[in-house]
């Protein structure tokens, strides 16, 4: 009886770990909170249609997000993500509409372009042991010009159906909701299962939380990292298609803020930027906080440029509750 | 050169040499771990101690010379090699990963896996079972930490070099090297972690201990293997020397008088 308490405690222990280890009982009190204030500004926040926007404006960073956390669990940082999706969205419509490429096929290019620059990032962090914020500056770089010189600086319209799929909407009761918002919330899933649950999840931890620890105990660290960014590489052209679905054409312009943005919604979600703590549950949390109050704003009729000064304090608030809660961990 | 000569060694070195550059580590250094011993590897600074470990572990290859592990003549490339062999290694102070649990830590780079398609295919973790596992580590060690599924950063450095230990232990078959275990650790907590030994020791795996803490070696060490300029220049026990003699040994103030003839 005293062992089977005993089991019980640690299950109930463990749920708490958990909970204090990723930290996402504060962001998540943060978004209902915020989700509270605007529902009292607004009537028309807190209707299904609108939330489903939020879902919809979001999803594209989103994606983008979770394939920035695996990143930053692993102390590392991508600032090539919006770059490298844009190169992706530029492969895939100028492949499909000026070559007049099978559509599939075109997606699959673009999917293996941003994949390539995964592998290019993971080589480059892991093979030569150059830091993840210069290496990713580079690539970001070489992304941008990359996408500049193949689309002539052209939007890309027209595009083929199978291209915008993701931007069609299915109805529940009277909401409409997009595939991409789905596709979103599946891969965040699927994250979420890796991490948690899987042997590669423990070592993504590991391997941000102390490197040294992870390799001296048998992890391949090299090859996690390698894998972390190929698969965030290959989340960058998922989100690429996602964004043509959700624009309609392919836009040389785009994915510019957005590895600031994805950065911003990792951290707001409670992940650590030193490595080993948080989890994509909080990214989630994360990237619905600046949505909600970028359209909650947006509702109340605020100017934009007050979305980014909002957005600012959130990522400094994340950020000192961090370092805070570091220090009375040592 | 052993003052005490019983048994065949579990784990031995003839003449290795590392050299870094200019500078020679390792100047044909011998080792003899006997069965179910505290053997303690003592020396000044730069005789080579770190090295013969990293060596013995598979943190490094050496130059030259043998490595025999029950006899047979290994070729460590990685640590992983040699944990294969079931060498298993204590570091300073970079053993655990603070942010995961003690079960999680236990079991770092050798997860279980589920059984069936969801291990196989999904590589998913066997949390329960590795709770179970890492519960009967502990206790066989009398270990005393809370919850299994609580961070190690929660834990003391005692209770923190107990978890590096016991993860050593549960997965040694034949040897553990333990460096500096005690470093970091006040009086106390340094006297549980040399009783954490001992229960290794009583559980039939020889333990290899570098310190640079004299009454400490003299208290637990069955031998003490005294090195000197990438040599082992004595092998002694507390019994026949003092330990002014063994700082004398290891500073060259003295050489070893042979006693075996």
């Amino acid at each position: 009886m005293a062992r089977i308490n005993q089991v019980n405690s640690e299950r109930g222990s463990f749920v708490l770990a958990r909970a204090r280890a990723t930290s996402t009982l504060g962001p998540l009190l943060a978004l209902i909170l915020a989700s509270i204030f605007f529902a009292t500004r607004t009537d028309r926040f807190l209707t299904s249609d609108n939330l489903s926007l939020v879902v919809q404006q979001v999803a594209v960073v989103g994606i983008i997000a979770i394939g920035q956390t695996l990143i930053i669990l692993t102390a590392g940082i991508d600032l090539s993500c919006g770059a490298v999706m844009a190169l992706g969205t530029i492969v895939m419509t100028r492949l499909a509409v000026t070559h007049g490429l099978n559509p599939y096929l075109a997606i699959g290019l673009g999917l293996g372009v941003c994949l390539a620059f995964g592998v290019l990032n993971g080589v480059l962090v892991t093979g030569l042991r150059l830091p993840p914020f210069i290496v990713t500056l580079g690539t970001l770089n070489i992304a941008f010009a990359l996408t500049h010189i193949t689309s002539n600086e052209e939007t890309i319209a027209n595009l083929p159906a199978p291209l915008t799929f993701f931007g069609n909407t299915f109805q529940v009761g009277t909401t409409s909701i997009t595939y991409g918002s789905v596709l979103a919330l599946v891969l965040a899933l699927v994250t979420w299962f890796v991490l948690a649950q899987t042997i590669g999840g423990r070592h993504i931890y590991a391997t941000g939380n102390n490197p040294d620890a992870a390799r001296l105990a048998g992890v391949r660290t090299r090859r996690v990292l390698l894998a972390v960014y190929t698969s965030a590489g290959l989340l960058y052209g998922i989100a690429a298609l996602v964004l043509i679905g959700r624009t309609g054409v392919g836009d040389p312009q785009a994915g510019q803020s957005d590895n600031l943005d994805s950065i911003t919604a990792v951290v707001v979600g409670g992940t650590s930027l030193f490595g080993g703590r948080g989890g994509v549950v909080g990214t989630l949390i994360g990237t619905m906080i600046v949505g909600v109050f970028r359209n909650g704003l947006q509702l109340m009729g605020v100017a934009a440029i007050y979305q980014f000064l909002i957005t600012g304090v959130l990522v400094i608030i994340a950020v000192a509750i961090d370092q805070f809660s570091r220090r009375r961990r040592t | 050169m052993s003052a005490v000569d019983v048994g065949v060694p579990v784990l031995e070195a003839r003449g290795l040499v590392k050299r870094y550059g200019s500078v020679t580590a390792l100047d044909g250094a011998d080792f003899d771990l006997l069965p179910k011993e505290i053997l303690a590897l003592i020396g000044d600074n730069g005789a080579g101690k770190s090295t013969l470990i990293k060596a013995l572990s598979g943190a490094i290859a050496p130059d030259d010379g043998l490595i025999l592990l029950n006899g047979a003549q290994m070729h460590f490339r990685a640590p992983l090699d040699a944990r294969r062999h079931g060498i298993e290694t204590v570091y300073q102070d970079l053993a655990l990963a603070p942010a995961l649990d003690i079960a999680e830590n236990l079991f770092l780079g050798r997860e279980l896996r589920r059984h069936g398609i969801l291990g196989l295919v999904f590589r998913m973790a066997d949390r329960q079972r590795m709770l179970r596992e890492a519960r009967a580590h502990i206790a066989n060690l009398k270990i005393r930490v809370g919850s299994l599924t609580q961070a190690v950063e929660t834990l003391s450095g005692g209770q923190r070099q107990g978890v590096a230990v016991a993860r050593a232990a549960a997965f040694a078959s034949r040897v553990v090297i333990m460096d500096e275990p005690t470093a970091a650790l006040g009086v106390k907590e340094s006297g549980q972690v040399l009783d954490l030994i001992r229960e290794v020791r009583e559980q039939g795996i020889p333990v290899v201990l570098i310190s640079h803490n004299m009454p400490q070696v003299f208290e637990i060490a069955d031998r003490i293997h005294i090195m000197r300029l990438g040599r082992r220049v004595a092998t002694i026990t507390p019994k026949s020397h003092t330990m002014e003699e063994a700082v004398a040994l290891m500073t060259g103030a003295v050489s070893f008088q042979r006693t075996d003839g």
